[in-house]
């Protein structure tokens, strides 16, 4: 259906075009009562990063609330373990709340106020984009509610329970498979009746234009980080750069300012599920084709009548049957390659870690680890990996356990 | 040419009273049935009518017209099978509009090209799809009215002056007013909201225009139907049918005449209301 010519472009970089695609992805497709405040959104994003004021208010909160630079971090144990390429991580899972959702907050949540916003709403999945919401909003001090699938909230409790000490109001979505899908239709419901209001924080670089580039921008420091931290360590870039991806903030986020370095092979980890040939997965990039979902045309998993599939996998956050356009370009460009990691890949990759480096990381990016753990020994010693960590497991312990079967 | 839309509106205009479209969703609860409703809507009353393409995922929609999609698809409905129902109503009624709604996904999935095809061939007057906003004109809009059919817009209160050109231009049939910021069957605008953004829509256009979300009774239809030229009910029409459901969710026998005693009572008010 999707015409790849892949003519390949001069830079990778410079998407979207101002229609708000990459290549035949990305758009606008939302309900008119939203439209004139996407465009307002667009307006006033494209003002901020022009605002110096803004830039200067970003890296104040970065530096003193977030905690970052994050460190890159040289898995030595983990490396003469695997025997293979040196693995270094980005340490995104130390950054203030566990994980990188708040990068993208702290930018979205400033946004709005700059846009005369009283209210936010948000989705979550494994609670982590929820968490980082109801943060900054106990710090800007503006109301918050959370929308999450009522099997997301499950077997995501202590977030759960975080999202309310911050004082934020979680709402319980029962629609569809009350996961995250759900909840993003649930979020954009709201936001259609609330729309003067409020502002909308999307948790990953999906949705309407200018969601998508918005979120890659305030995630790219990661990758920006990462490029002078790896030319101070090794003096060269990456050979191999390994992300996870639900809608693919983390990953956009570590892979963007690589992208035009055609020497570095970037690599993103799909939830595979049970497996990718069972069809309870994941892998929207590996297992479907394309849709237009959420206010975007993208990769979507979908029967033949174009309605969504359910997605499965061990991880709530990255359960969710579509993908950042961006990712979908760069897949059809072929500059980024897509595999998968199954639930199994990523338990042992969740355990593993723990032991060898005391590192307990998210499942999110235990899928990415999963990858990794195959890769590196595939490759000589002097050549460099580098994986984004970018969420902690502390939220996992108690899904992890029942998966183990140990009682808590 | 004019379409069964605009003479539709005209045959309304010379009878001096608004109309009432009537919004069910396609194979909701079973296909049968589903057919059973749609034949019996015009002896009911409805002077139009939508039918909803079903989708997994309508975001725009609240929970009454989410539960109805999902039956829909449950008991197996698809695009063709909306096309198929489609057919089976035009072979039968040659006036009343039919309209498609819903969202972009399964018409994308289904191949625009082929879609605008069968759906002319099946009798199909007019598309109105909740995602697609004029930014995204190229993806169905333009081809639509090139195959001949009409391409109705949603515009809402949210819409203001500066935006209604841009919501105008590439609309054909009516004008779909959305009268509350918000998904379906939750809240309902007052009268004068109503006629005030009526007024509005008529100094930038010459089309008819349809009032819709949140109308449930003969009383509020006939109100819209005072000021605009027709009052959309879809939500209550869908809420019959799903009480006429037993606890395993299959119809009962009356599941289809309750639903259009409903709307034999909308058609009443609407009626009545300029008389
Ligand atoms: C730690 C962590 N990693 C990754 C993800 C997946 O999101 P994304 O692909 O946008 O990074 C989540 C989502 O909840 C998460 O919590």
């Amino acid at each position: 259906m999707s015409t790849a010519s892949a003519a390949q472009p001069n830079s990778f970089r410079t998407g979207p075009d101002e229609h708000g695609r990459f290549g035949i992805f990305g758009g606008r497709f939302v309900a008119e009562t939203l439209m004139p405040l996407i465009l307002e959104v667009e307006k006033a994003y494209a003002a901020a990063k022009a605002d110096p004021t803004f830039a200067d208010e970003m890296e104040y909160y970065r530096a003193h609330y977030i905690g970052r630079p994050s460190p890159l971090y040289f898995a030595e144990r983990l490396t003469r373990e695997l025997g293979g390429a040196k693995i270094y991580m980005k340490r995104d899972e130390l950054n203030h709340t566990g994980s990188h959702k708040i990068n993208n907050c702290v930018g979205q949540i400033l946004l709005a106020r700059r846009m005369g916003k009283t209210r936010i709403i948000a989705e979550t999945g494994a609670g982590q984009h929820g968490v980082a919401t109801a943060t900054v909003c106990a710090l800007f001090n503006l109301p918050c509610t959370v929308y999450m699938g009522a099997t997301d909230i499950a077997r995501q409790q202590p977030n759960v329970f975080r999202m309310k000490l911050l004082g934020a109001e979680v709402v319980p979505v029962h629609s569809g498979t009350a996961t995250l899908k759900d909840a993003m239709n649930e979020a954009l419901r709201d936001w259609v009746a609330n729309v003067e209001n409020t502002f909308y924080i999307i948790g990953t670089a999906a949705g309407p234009h200018p969601y998508p580039t918005m979120v890659r921008d305030f995630q790219s420091v990661i990758g920006v980080e990462t490029r002078e931290q790896i030319l101070a360590a090794e003096g060269r870039l990456p050979d191999t750069l390994v992300a996870c991806i639900g809608g693919g903030s983390n990953a956009i986020g570590l892979f963007h300012p690589f992208l035009d370095d055609r020497e570095v092979e970037i690599i993103g980890v799909e939830a595979g599920g049970d497996g990718v040939e069972t069809g309870r997965h994941a892998a929207s990039l590996t297992g479907g084709r394309p849709g237009v979902l959420h206010g975007n045309r993208t990769y979507l998993l979908q029967n033949d009548d174009g309605q969504i599939i359910d997605a499965h996998s061990i991880s709530a956050g990255l359960d969710y049957p579509g993908i950042g356009p961006e990712h979908s370009w760069l897949h059809e460009m072929k500059r980024v390659k897509y595999v998968s990691a199954t639930d199994q890949e990523a338990l042992d990759a969740f355990q593993m870690l723990a032991r060898i480096e005391g590192i307990i990381p998210a499942l999110e990016p235990a899928h990415a680890l999963g990858y990794v753990r195959k890769l590196a020994p595939t490759r000589a010693r002097e050549q460099i990996i580098i994986m984004n960590l970018c969420g902690r497991g502390d939220k996992d312990i108690f899904a992890v356990a029942e998966r183990l079967g140990t009682k808590l | 040419m004019s379409t069964r839309i605009e003479k539709r509106f005209g045959e309304l205009r010379a009878a001096g009273r608004g109309g009432l479209v009537v919004f069910v969703t396609a194979g909701d609860p079973t296909y049968e049935v589903s057919r059973e409703i749609l034949l019996g809507l015009p002896k009911s009353g409805a002077d139009l009518i939508e039918i909803g393409m079903p989708f997994t995922d309508p975001m725009a929609d609240g929970p009454a017209i989410q539960a109805s999609s999902l039956r829909a698809l449950k008991s197996g409905q698809n695009m063709k099978k909306t096309l198929q129902l489609v057919r089976e109503f035009r072979a039968k009624d040659a006036a009343t509009p039919i309209v498609l709604m819903g969202y972009y996904n399964p018409i994308y999935s289904y191949g625009v090209d082929r879609f605008l095809a069968d759906a002319g061939k099946a009798g199909v007057d007019g598309l109105i799809i909740v995602d697609l906003p004029p930014e995204e004109d190229e993806e169905l809009c333009l081809p639509a009215m090139k195959a001949g059919l009409n391409f109705i817009r949603l515009a809402t209160p949210t819409t203001d002056d500066i935006r209604l050109p841009t919501v105008l231009n590439n609309t054909s049939g009516f004008v779909y007013y959305v009268s509350i910021m918000g998904i379906t069957g939750t809240r309902s605008a007052s009268d004068a909201d109503i006629a005030a953004a009526v007024g509005r829509l008529k100094r930038h256009t010459d089309l008819p225009i349809a009032v819709g979300f949140g109308i449930s009774t003969p009383e509020r239809a006939a109100a819209v139907a005072r000021v605009a030229d027709a009052a959309v009910v879809g939500s209550a029409v869908v809420n019959r049918i799903a009480a006429a459901l037993d606890a395993n969710g299959v119809p009962t026998p009356h599941a289809a005449s309750s639903a259009l005693d409903l709307v034999k009572s909308l058609a009443a008010g609407v009626r009545a209301a300029r008389a």
